[in-house]
């Protein structure tokens, strides 16, 4: 499963440098977002996947899920909405001012 | 009693929630901003006496022990360098409420000024690596919306720039973080050391130290650099001189942990991070020489001073580590009055090309005076507070025989000194430009923070004497890390 996952991580590191590498602003911002989810997806797998049991609810398991790096991608998660969130604000800001659609400083 | 330790960060984050609520109330504002940040430095200060006193301080949130909870940790070298930081962040906001203008003010200004100075403390006190991820973050999201805070084309376009490359270093901050809990099991810093002494720095382990490595250099300008000079000289003055004060000091704080505390066991580390240190100082001064525009060379003027700061870092010695925290303190507070002279000049006179700027002495002569000054401190001349610094940066320097870094950083200084040289022979000196029509007047209210930071660039410089305890301390716990492991882990280590 683990090995599977870290597939996953490095399609979607592909898929997000591919993006961030184009010219016009709203793919570079989609670069950005699925940059972010592949590092979100490589923290989850780097602490194991399910492991055992639910943490906490039972007291009887032999072993427990690691909760640290679902705690860890959840406030990631936040940082990265915010980001995104005023990443697009300000990219369309840039097209106000500038007039030039929502592309890179190359289309000037 | 250690439940203080979290007030340099929570006091800041606190009044600024406060401040968006009291939107109209710019004199409020003001008030009330200016006194957390002068609270923030009295609580460091007597922080700074206590760690003196009792050792180094650590702050369990929820007494959840380390290593299973998030912690704070104020050991000498953080404890200086907030202290500083808040000291700084008043005086700008003494220069601000002159020139920041209410349009400005109006559009939560002073709340996301706090945030800013909240996350620069968090990043330096957390002894935690998700936490200093999540202090980083509160800083630059608080450090965007200032950068762009006006909406000028200038600052829409370089805003991008930063906003972008801060994120891709913000991803791959956490990227590192994921290898290290994959590899470690463990985010506390002082139990990420132990567990890196114990397994032995293999080539896993220095593969991630490198990631850290380009991700705080991005943060502190060594060699990546390149989106610096242009997101520096985009925002308002006093936001600049913020930027320039405070905000390559957190990645060079990062620099320092990481490989004071961590990542200690592979010299060839520091190798490369003398190599950088030394490409940093040279790029910086040719890019510091090649522009007229005087925002553009003070912001080349960081970049040097980065590179200096790193070269003790590379030879990591006590003595380095002394100058290195002498040098930050200083560089604080001459860069924040650099940045606010260099602003106050363009704001006076409408240009920002030294070449057309000339005898502004004889309009302004406290201006002229006080660049003159900073001039002379940050070259590094006595008795001004750079002097100190760089020459237990260079002892430290010649006890390891790296003569050729010795060589870069002395002449890097000379670079500082002809820069601005440059700037003061052609704008200050000279027939004067400005008609008895345009002359505007010099407010005393963008007078007096001008003054206060030359007095403190004086006061470091004349009483080192008094600094040298804390100093001291600074550099002790930064030469035995098994000091802070052990304040931090206490009777736990396994």
């Amino acid at each position: 499963m683990e090995t599977l996952i870290t597939l996953l991580v490095g399609v979607l590191v592909a898929v997000g440098v591919y993006l961030l590498l184009s010219k016009e602003m709203l793919r570079i911002i989609l670069g950005t977002a699925i940059l972010s989810h592949a590092i979100h997806l490589l923290l989850l797998t780097m602490g194991g996947l399910k492991k055992g049991e639910v943490p906490l609810l039972t007291e009887t398991a032999a072993e427990y899920t690691d909760a640290l790096p679902q705690a860890l991608i959840l406030t990631a998660i936040v940082i990265s909405f915010a980001v995104t969130a005023f990443l697009l604000v300000l990219s369309y800001r840039v097209y106000q001012e500038s007039g030039l659609g929502l592309r890179g400083q190359e289309d000037e | 009693m250690n439940n203080i330790l979290v007030l340099p960060m929570i006091l800041p984050v606190l009044v600024g929630v406060m401040l968006v609520f009291l939107r109209p109330y710019i004199r409020v504002q003001r008030i009330l901003s200016v006194l957390t940040t002068i609270a923030s430095a009295a609580v460091a200060a007597y922080c700074l006496q206590h760690i003196h006193l009792n050792g180094i301080m650590r702050l369990d949130f929820g007494d959840w022990l380390p290593p299973h909870g998030i912690l704070f940790v104020g050991d000498s070298f953080a404890m200086l360098l907030v202290l500083v930081a808040c000291v700084v962040s008043s005086i700008i906001l003494l220069y601000a409420f002159a020139t920041t203008g209410i349009e400005t003010e109006v559009m939560f200004f002073y709340p996301f000024f706090l945030f800013l100075v909240a996350g620069v403390n968090g990043s330096f006190l957390t002894g935690d690596l998700f936490n200093l991820f999540v202090c980083f973050e509160v800083m630059l999201l608080a450090s965007y919306v200032l950068l762009t805070l006006g909406g000028r084309k200038t600052q829409l376009k370089e805003g991008m720039t930063y906003v972008l490359i801060n994120v891709l270093a913000s991803w791959f901050f956490l990227l590192g973080i994921a290898y290290v809990y994959g590899v470690l099991g463990t985010l506390n810093m002082a139990h990420i050391a132990v567990r890196v002494a114990e397994t032995g720095q293999g080539p896993l382990l220095t593969l991630i130290a490198i990631i850290f490595l380009i991700v705080f250099s991005l943060k502190a300008g060594l060699l990546l650099y390149f989106w610096l000079p242009g997101s520096y000289s985009a925002p308002p003055i006093a936001v600049a001189a913020l930027f320039g004060a405070l905000l390559t000091k957190v990645g060079i704080y990062a620099l320092y942990r990481m490989f004071t505390l961590i990542f200690i066991h592979d010299p060839v580390i520091y190798k490369i991070i003398g190599v950088l240190a030394g490409v940093t100082m040279i790029a910086g001064c040719l890019g510091a020489i090649a522009y007229s525009d005087i925002r553009q060379i003070v912001s080349y003027n960081v970049i040097i001073s980065v590179g200096f700061v790193l070269t003790g870092l590379a030879v990591a010695t006590n003595t380095a580590f002394q100058g290195a925290s002498y040098y930050l303190i200083h560089d604080m507070v001459s860069k924040a009055l650099l940045f606010l002279l260099a602003g106050t000049v363009v704001y006076l006179t409408g240009r920002s090309k030294f070449n057309e700027i000339s005898g502004l002495i004889r309009n302004y002569p406290l201006v002229g005076w006080l660049f003159f000054l900073t001039m002379l401190a940050i070259s590094g001349i006595p008795p001004f507070s750079g002097f100190i610094g760089k020459v237990y940066i260079g002892l430290g320097v010649i006890e390891t025989g790296s003569y050729v870094l010795l060589a870069v950083s002395f002449l890097s200084s000379i670079g500082v000194l002809y820069s601005l040289l440059r700037i003061f022979l052609n704008s200050f000196w000279g027939e004067t430009i400005i008609s008895e029509d345009d002359h505007k007047p010099f407010q005393k209210t963008i007078g007096l923070p001008l003054v206060l930071l030359a007095i403190l660039v004086v006061g470091l410089g004349i009483g080192a004497e008094l600094l040298s305890p804390y100093i001291e301390d600074a550099a002790n716990a930064l030469t035995n890390p098994e000091q802070y492991i052990r304040a931090v882990m206490g009777d736990n280590l396994e």
